[in-house]
């Protein structure tokens, strides 16, 4: 029989490197091989404590977005009309004059009239540091329309938060829930996580509107109605409070359940927690019938009843509180069944099943520990019930306070941090609330901030408001509006740079960030306010300079384009600082090095930073002599400190590079790091694993290593105290008030326990005409609009359908595949159809991002992105619509500024046969200001073989 | 036509197995595969029309998702395809040439593309689909299961596996030799009651899925407050705690 020549053994290439993915946020090590000085293969590190060797489909396409013909080449300069895409290339020298010369004419004035947005950025330790040393309090980066509302509300409540802050214990846990996911948060970590689930036949329950992807392999799955998440966890709280199914140890020890709560309606001082000469809250000890300090060790402390202070004063345990909002009628699965599209018996199964997996099947490890209180424990006591929750939550107007329900759901049964539960990935936990409040009232003579201007606001005090309550920043963050954005709100920044109400800006800076398409609410408008021209005929907003590696829609938008590299092409610090890879096992931090010399006149945007930092003699950038400190974002990452010891790199400090955490700087610590694979990670030892909030070993470990800089216990907040700082201001007290036209919705929506409204756009629009909810999902081979230049992954998902459920269809007269028009109050988009069943029947949804600009991303005018694939953008508003005076609130959550994009509402219809089988909105096409030339036929590979 | 090689005393039976059960669909095999595979050894795997309308190309592993039923018997599969490696393949037996051909040795199933004709008998035989025409070579190719990886001694042994189960980020994916009843793949089928596909059509496919499985937690009733009784929790709350 002829037999073909097989080369068994071929080597994969004659070069390796190990670095960083980019291909999304989860940053998973990669090992890449080169033939010949170029790509050959992209595998998982299996040495990496993220992917542990695993990769996803994006990350193996990597090569396609490294070759993608939608790659810029050279430095732009518009010469044409904003937005028809006129550009003159030009050299480096003549771009960095021009942006160093603007910036330094702003800053000399009002460094606030810079805007500096940055998208998924992974190097915000270095961009949020430019902002604040430049001294403009308008930085923010995407996660303000991203997932605030999961960070705020964790880093509020437990002092961590889902998905970067946290992670289920995946090796324990028996139940697993799932709420409304997104599955890019986290994408391989978590399909690792589920594979070990299943192989141990833990219960998988996934809580969502729809069944896709993890939904899939869920063992139960919940079609929950959007927007109704926070009730029915509000259900399963009243079910096991009802039953008395609760962890009181936990919450006595470990949270400030038993905290009195001062009961004086109407005083300045009602709601905050009574405290004693030296400022400690209290708690009501039964052994001795007095108010003792809560946190001592061996009180007796009550959770019910009505105590009177020494005072005078009357108070209450937080989880009197508690207990009596969770128990009302309103909250009985009975009555929350019809509203969540969830069976009221569903509800009390899944919280029976809850008790019985935290109660009965507890996990215990052998393994002795010391609390806080000096406390040894023999053994490591579990809930093994772990939940992740993401977009789905966030992406509404009520999910801070819906996260904050979770988290509360979780203190109830003891599984924060516990085995079996979800736990905090290292550097977290953090005191609550964490860090610097947001900088931008104080400025140093130097011209910087006080602190950086994204932070965490503890009371009324700290919001970046004016005398009349008004907002300081083009974002509106951190005003009464939006109190704790702790990401900025950038979705607003073109509307209100546009608008100019509060403050003007002159240039709008952005880093990777698609504005004017898929990252804005509205990209037709966004479109619009860009060109939006002064009676003058200059543009409203001044002056747009854009980062960004590829052709976006963006581009023709932008006054100045600065090619950015692709992520083999640079150094970059997956950063302790900022959002580092660390686990529940212990810290870790990571780089990208340059796998590739780049074949185009680009540069990494962070050495671009750095370098206009140095001609800005921007603090800290530049030494006394107004000489730049640093050569590159590579030196900069070795050698800045941040405080003393502590810089962007955790591992491999010290002269000798054997200090972990704080340590001088490493001049070999580059190098260290790619001897190790492009990661550093610090194993904890066993007794430091869990119960991280009250372990003292572990609390003591973090702050000798920087990670926190107290030790103290980090005590649990089920009441939030900071909260009630906010309502009481709102109630008249204190020297910062909200103006009043705020008032009744701040005192509403800052309540220091969970609350469920129906989400806020959905009360504003006429629900009998846009009866159905209307959200996406982000598909797990894709990427935003990275994925779609990709030749491999566009052969995936290169058009997108609106998902309708059948029977929904039916009643509307739809067939799968018929056109149809979606229309919300914002507008309209026609599209395709495609029925399904595993969806809730009030729902639609489509994959986000799919849908292109005609031209855009070099792609050619009929390709199905832009024919067939659409953006439900289009249907969407970053406004609500306006009161009576003309005022437009954002389409946000009142508490963080979240965007609300899963609050829309829509109608279907069906198309009339006469129209065009194309999806609308059709801007007019794009064309790069380069050359393209597509193959007709791609073989890459084909040179491997020779 | 191509006859089918003897079996072989203490030959391998190499194949994978699928698990539908931690699937989800994620698409990562796939292109794992291609992006090994367009360098490997049915170098190269091409892509038509790459950035423009019906961008199409040669994939040896697609990945499909279907519904099954609705409401709380509802499912939906991830379902991924590629060569079943048959112990009786019909794709060999029908080929013209002989360049369509299984190996004694291991049972892999492969195309000797130099002496391939690009007639497509092949794919016409066979029933799962899992021929990949070139149409830019003129030539069939399909899943080698990584032959170049599997025997590659270039390659460190824990990396000797197919392309799509080094890299299934939910371990759904597994290689190894049915052959073997202590291997992992046929403890898998054994334990978790594996299935061919359609084998009613008489080509004993070598891949193995394992079925969707449903965990649950048998747990009573919560207790419910009536009326204005005492509940639970009160009671709870009684007992004295420490600090």
């Amino acid at each position: 029989m002829p037999r073909d020549q097989i080369e068994y053994s071929q080597a994969i290439g004659d070069q390796v490197a190990y670095t960083t993915c980019y291909m999304c946020a989860c940053r998973c090590g990669i090992k890449v091989h080169l033939k010949d000085g170029r790509l050959r293969y992209i595998e998982g590190n299996r040495d990496h404590p993220v992917n542990q060797g695993v990769l996803c489909a994006k990350g193996s396409a990597g090569i396609m977005n490294v070759l993608s013909p939608a790659r810029l080449r050279k430095p732009l300069k518009r010469v044409g009309p904003r937005g028809a895409g006129e550009f003159a290339e030009i050299e480096w020298d003549e771009a960095m004059a021009i942006v160093a010369e603007r910036l330094r004419r702003i800053r000399e004035t009002d460094p606030n009239q810079l805007a500096f947005f940055t998208g998924r950025d992974q190097s915000q330790s270095l961009t949020g540091y430019f902002a604040q040393m430049f001294g403009t309090m308008n930085f923010a980066a995407h996660g303000g329309f991203c997932t605030v509302n999961m960070a705020a509300a964790g880093l509020y409540s437990v002092g961590g938060a889902f998905w970067e802050f946290g992670e289920p214990d995946w090796d324990h846990a028996k139940l697993f829930l799932m709420i409304g996911i997104a599955e890019d948060h986290d994408s391989n970590p978590i399909k690792l996580g589920l594979g070990k689930l299943k192989e141990r036949g833990a219960k998988v329950v996934a809580v969502n509107p729809v069944r896709t992807g993890y939904a899939a392999v869920a063992d139960e799955f919940v079609a929950i109605t959007p927007g109704t998440d926070g009730l029915f966890v509000f259900a399963l709280i009243h079910c096991l409070l009802e039953s008395g199914k609760v962890d009181l140890e936990f919450l006595v020890r470990y949270t400030n359940a038993h905290y009195l709560v001062i009961d004086a309606l109407g005083a300045a001082d009602h709601g905050l927690f009574a405290r004693d000469g030296e400022g400690r809250a209290l708690a009501w000890d039964r052994a001795t019938g007095a108010a003792a300090p809560a946190e001592d060790a061996g009180i007796n402390p009550q959770l019910l009843g009505r105590y009177a202070l020494a005072d005078g004063r009357a108070a209450r345990p937080a989880f009197a509180l508690f207990a009596e909002r969770f128990l009302a009628p309103e909250y009985a699965p009975e009555a929350v069944a019809a509203t969540c599209g969830v069976p009221a018996e569903t509800i009390r199964r899944i919280a029976a099943e809850i008790a019985e997996i935290a109660f009965n099947q507890p996990v215990v490890l052998e393994q002795p520990w010391t609390d806080s209180n000096g406390r040894r424990h023999e053994t490591m006591v579990g809930r093994p019930v772990a939940i992740h929750a993401m977009r789905g939550i966030s992406a509404h107007s009520n999910g801070f306070h819906t996260c904050r329900a979770i988290h509360l759901l979780q203190m109830l049964i003891g599984a924060v941090d516990t085995p079996g539960s979800w736990r905090y990935k290292s550097p977290y936990p953090k005191p609550i609330p964490a860090g610097p409040v947001p900088g931008g009232k104080v400025r140093r003579e130097d011209g910087s901030l006080a602190t950086p201007p994204i932070g965490f606001p503890k009371g009324p005090e700290d919001l970046l408001v004016d005398e009349a309550g008004e907002p300081m920043r083009i974002d509106r963050a951190f005003s009464w509006e939006a109190p704790i954005a702790v990401h900025g709100l950038m979705h607003l920044a073109i509307g209100e740079a546009h608008a100019q109400t509060h403050q003007k800006i002159d240039t709008l800076m952005i880093y990777m960030a698609n504005v004017a398409w898929n990252s804005a609410m509205n990209p037709g408008d966004a479109m619009q306010m860009l060109t939006d021209q002064n009676e003058d005929g200059s543009y409203r907003i001044p002056f747009v300079v854009l980062s960004d590696a590829f052709f976006s829609e963006t581009v023709p938008y932008a006054d100045l384009v600065l090619p950015d590299t692709t992520y083999l092409e640079r150094y970059d610090c997956i950063s302790l600082l900022d959002r580092p890879i660390g686990s529940a096992h212990g810290p870790a931090d990571a780089i990208r090095v340059p796998v590739l010399k780049p074949d185009r006149d680009v540069r990494p945007f962070q050495d671009v930073l750095i370098d206009l930092a140095g001609r800005l003699r921007l603090p800290h950038f530049v030494d006394a002599g107004g000489k730049p400190l640093y050569a590159s974002y590579a030196d900069y990452i070795v050698r800045h400190e941040r405080k003393p010891g502590v810089g962007p790199l955790a591992g491999f400090r010290g002269a000798d590079g054997k200090v972990v955490g704080r340590g001088a700087p490493n001049p070999d610590q580059l190098r260290r790091y790619e001897a190790n694979r492009s990661f550093w990670r610090h194993h904890l030892p066993a007794e430091q694993l869990y119960f991280k909030h009250s372990n003292r070993a572990y609390l003591e470990g973090a702050k000798a290593m920087g990670l926190i800089d107290d030790a103290s216990k980090i005590t649990l907040q089920l009441y939030s105290e900071t909260l009630q700082k906010f309502r009481l201001a709102a109630e008249g007290h204190g020297a910062v008030q909200p103006p009043e036209r705020l008032r009744k919705r701040v005192a509403r929506y800052m309540d220091p326990l969970p609350i469920w409204y129906t989400p806020i756009e959905e009360t504003l629009v006429d629900r009998a005409r846009y009866p159905l909810h209307a959200i996406t999902q982000r598909p797990m081979a894709m990427y935003h609009s990275w994925g779609s230049q990709n030749a491999w992954l566009r052969q995936i998902l290169s058009e997108n359908r609106l998902y309708v459920n059948r029977e929904t269809a039916a009643r509307h007269g739809i067939a799968d595949e018929d056109w149809v028009r979606v229309e919300s109050r914002k507008g309209s988009v026609r599209c395709r159809a495609r029925l399904m069943d595993n969806l809730n029947p009030d729902t639609v949804w489509t994959w986000n991002a799919i849908g292109k600009r005609s031209g855009a991303w070099t792609l050619d005018r009929d390709a199905p992105e832009a024919r067939t694939g659409f953006l439900l953008n289009h249907v969407i508003s970053e406004y609500l619509p306006p009161d009576e005076e003309g005022r437009r609130l954002s389409n946000s959550d009142p508490v963080t500024g979240q965007a609300a994009w899963f609050d829309l509402t829509v109608s279907i219809t069906r198309c009339e046969p006469d129209e065009p089988e194309v999806t609308a909105p059709q801007p007019e096409g794009l064309k790069a200001p380069f050359e393209t030339r597509h193959p007709a036929v791609l073989r890459f590979g084909e040179e491997a073989r020779r | 036509m191509t006859s089918l090689p003897e079996p072989q005393p203490g030959g391998k039976k190499l194949g994978l197995v699928i698990d539908l059960d931690t699937c989800v669909g994620c698409h990562a095999c796939a292109v794992n595969c291609k992006e090994w595979n367009t360098g490997g050894h049915h170098a190269p795997l091409p892509d038509h029309n790459p950035y423009g309308k019906e961008p199409h190309g040669v994939w040896f592993n697609r990945i499909h998702s279907y519904e099954a039923g609705c409401g709380s018997t509802s499912k939906t599969v991830n379902f991924p395809r590629s060569c079943l490696h048959c112990e009786t393949p019909q794709c060999v037996t029908v080929c013209p040439t002989g360049a369509s051909y299984k190996r004694a040795e291991d049972g892999i199933v492969l195309v000797n593309t130099d002496i391939c004709i690009g007639c497509k008998l092949c794919s016409w035989a066979c029933p799962y689909g899992a021929r990949e025409f070139d149409e830019d070579q003129g030539v069939m190719k399909k899943c080698t299961l990584c032959i170049d990886r599997i025997y590659n001694e270039a390659l460190p042994e824990a990396e000797r596996e197919p392309a799509c189960v080094a890299t299934c980020p939910s371990r759904a994916r597994h290689f190894g030799d049915f052959n073997d009843p202590d291997s992992k793949v046929s403890r898998l089928v054994a334990e978790r009651g594996g299935v061919a596909l359609m084998p009613e059509l008489g080509y004993a496919p070598v891949n193995r899925y394992l079925p969707p499985r449903k965990a649950t937690i048998p747990a009573k009733p919560l207790e419910r407050q009536h009326g204005g009784s005492v509940n639970a929790l009160l009671k709870m709350l009684d007992m004295v705690l420490s600090r």
